[in-house]
């Protein structure tokens, strides 16, 4: 005879956190930023197209830490949902708030459920408003709990060391090339001893209140990224990662990547696209 | 409006919505809600033949020049006889490297440019990349096809689709029939009850290497032809200073110009036919 298995349901709801918690934990930590002209987002991602940081719809961006597939999935229900309510309403009927609350739910309903396993995500959601006041940043968590954020907020693996930093150095109305700059200290100061990422280990993107068109989503890469890291304070002296960045600094060497070249190119406008 | 195109009110997004699939908008729009479908939106509710009781938009032109590619548009709707606006949009960004406008029935219209629209934006979000130029024609052509149905019965769209292409380097001009095909055009070309004038008068007007502001001129050349000759298309409105739509996409992007530049084009236009209203004469050889 057996005795049946008894789980309290304290320990199942644990056990599920604590899933998600370490699915999380391993992955590199994402940063959004208030600054001068909107909402930016940092995070440290060697990749070049496989993004952390997406646009939902006009005002609306999304950021995510954790497992790849399950985040990728919600960022294209997430784009499904905002293009047909858009599409069926009014542009201006898609809310960052409204976006917010469906991941919650599905969030939410996935942890509580015990036929799926907990999704190992954290998101951002935020959106632009007219003013600095009337931004709105939502992180959300894998059991679907959602919190609203100000100023800045930090997700992913070292989420407490980098935010303990950008709590001593943050500050108000940071142009666009400072908070990227500070963006990129604060995940360099994740454990003990403090790393510098190069531009090329950063994935950057804002939502641009200054930006003429309806679409207030803007990647930064290539050259344009590099820009905002004055040359003089590209360190020489950290290995390959630190040969990488000279390179890239000065003008007549070409990154590992081959990036700088094409998008050179580029015109303005196509900045949203790519 | 159904419940599908709204799901969030009661909970979590739909399984749907998080399964893999098509990058295409308006596939997920026929499987989610093909209600929402301008195709679908009249389907049974019509019959016999309607182009006298609905507004139609009339002619829109579209001319290559080496920067890039104009289109314009004149500002007039018609039922049956009666001039019904005199403000009409018939030009639209597609996205921020091309431009649409149509002729026919402005509401079956101006729901296939929203579609369209959404169309190429949600591809651009989901896959990260844009549309090729001919990928981008191609899948207006599927949207027109769809709408085969009521173009039968009088709701007719066809639309002038024009951008800028990237690896080309040019812009480029593609231009539909009813039915759905999708045809490249070279230079220049004009869609709608005026256009038969207005191609006339580009033939004349047109030359290789033009500049922008050339382009524009003789577009706006072209539209006066055919308001001048068609009744459904509107020529300058000079006392309500309403002229046409103009919108220029180049290696910069879309634009529209504003009513202020265009104003004072169309007034040289109107200038130059008080001493020869049948507009410039090209030479003979």
């Amino acid at each position: 005879m057996t005795v049946p298995f008894y789980v309290s349901p304290e320990q199942l709801m644990k056990d599920r956190a604590d899933f998600a918690r370490k699915g999380i934990s391993r992955g590199r930590s994402v940063l959004v930023l208030q600054y001068a002209d909107g909402v930016a987002f940092v995070a440290e991602n060697p990749h070049r197209t496989l993004h952390k940081i997406s646009e939902l719809y006009d005002r609306v961006a999304f950021a995510a830490v954790g497992r790849y597939n399950e985040y990728e999935n919600l960022r294209i229900a997430g784009v499904r949902l905002a293009d047909i309510r858009g599409y069926s309403y009014d542009r201006a009927d898609v809310t960052g708030r409204g976006l917010a609350n469906a991941y919650a739910q599905t969030l939410g309903t996935i942890f509580s459920s015990g036929g799926e396993k907990p999704y190992e995500v954290e998101l951002f959601v935020a959106e632009l408003g007219d003013s600095e006041e009337t931004d709105q940043i939502y992180r959300l968590t894998y059991d679907g709990s959602v919190a609203d954020e100000h100023r800045f907020a930090v997700m992913g693996g070292s989420a407490e060391q980098v935010a303990d930093y950008l709590r001593s150095n943050y500050e108000d109305a940071l142009s666009l090339s400072d908070v990227v700059r500070l963006g990129a200290d604060a995940l360099g100061h994740d454990s003990q001893q403090a790393r510098t990422l190069t531009p090329l280990e950063l994935e950057v993107a804002v939502l641009d209140r200054s930006r003429s068109q309806p679409r207030k989503f803007r990647r930064i890469s290539g050259p344009r990224l590099t820009a905002l890291f004055p040359e003089e304070e590209t360190p020489a002296d950290t290995g390959a990662a630190g040969s990488e960045a000279t390179a890239t600094g000065s003008s007549g060497a070409e990154p590992t990547g081959g990036e700088a070249t094409p998008s050179a190119e580029e015109p303005p406008a196509s900045e949203s696209s790519d | 409006m159904n419940a599908v195109a709204n799901p969030i009110e009661h909970g979590r997004l739909p399984a749907s919505y998080l399964t893999p699939g098509s990058s295409s908008f308006a596939d997920f729009l026929s499987q989610q809600a093909p209600d929402l479908l301008p195709s679908r939106r009249h389907r049974g509710a019509v019959s016999g033949d309607l182009s006298g009781e609905v507004l139609h938009g009339t002619t829109i032109v579209a001319v290559t020049y080496p920067g890039g590619v104009v289109m314009a548009g004149d500002r007039r709707a018609t039922m049956g006889n009666v001039i019904a606006q005199r403000d009409a949009e018939k030009v639209y960004p597609a996205d921020e490297y091309s431009c649409v406008g149509f002729a026919g029935s402005s509401g079956p219209g101006v729901e296939m440019v929203r579609l369209f629209q959404t169309e190429l934006e949600h591809y651009e979000k989901i896959e990260g990349t844009t549309l090729s130029i001919d990928g981008k024609a191609n899948r207006l052509s599927g949207l027109i096809r769809g709408n085969l149905a009521m173009a039968m019965q009088g709701l007719a769209v066809v639309p002038l689709f024009a951008g800028y292409d990237m690896t080309r380097e040019r812009g480029r001009i593609f231009s539909y029939d009813v039915a759905g095909a999708s045809y490249e055009e070279t230079a220049f070309h004009a869609v709608g009850s005026g256009s038969v004038f207005a191609r006339g008068a580009l033939k004349k007007l047109y030359h290789e290497g033009m500049s922008e502001r050339d382009s524009v001129s003789s577009i706006l050349q072209a539209l006066y032809d055919a308001a001048d000759d068609d009744s459904a298309t509107g020529g300058p409105d000079l006392p309500r200073r309403i002229f046409p739509i103009v919108a220029v996409v180049t290696a910069d992007g879309y634009r529209r110009l504003p009513d202020a530049d265009v104003g004072q084009l169309a007034d040289d236009v109107v200038n130059s036919r008080m001493s020869r209203p049948d507009g410039p004469a090209a030479p003979l050889y």
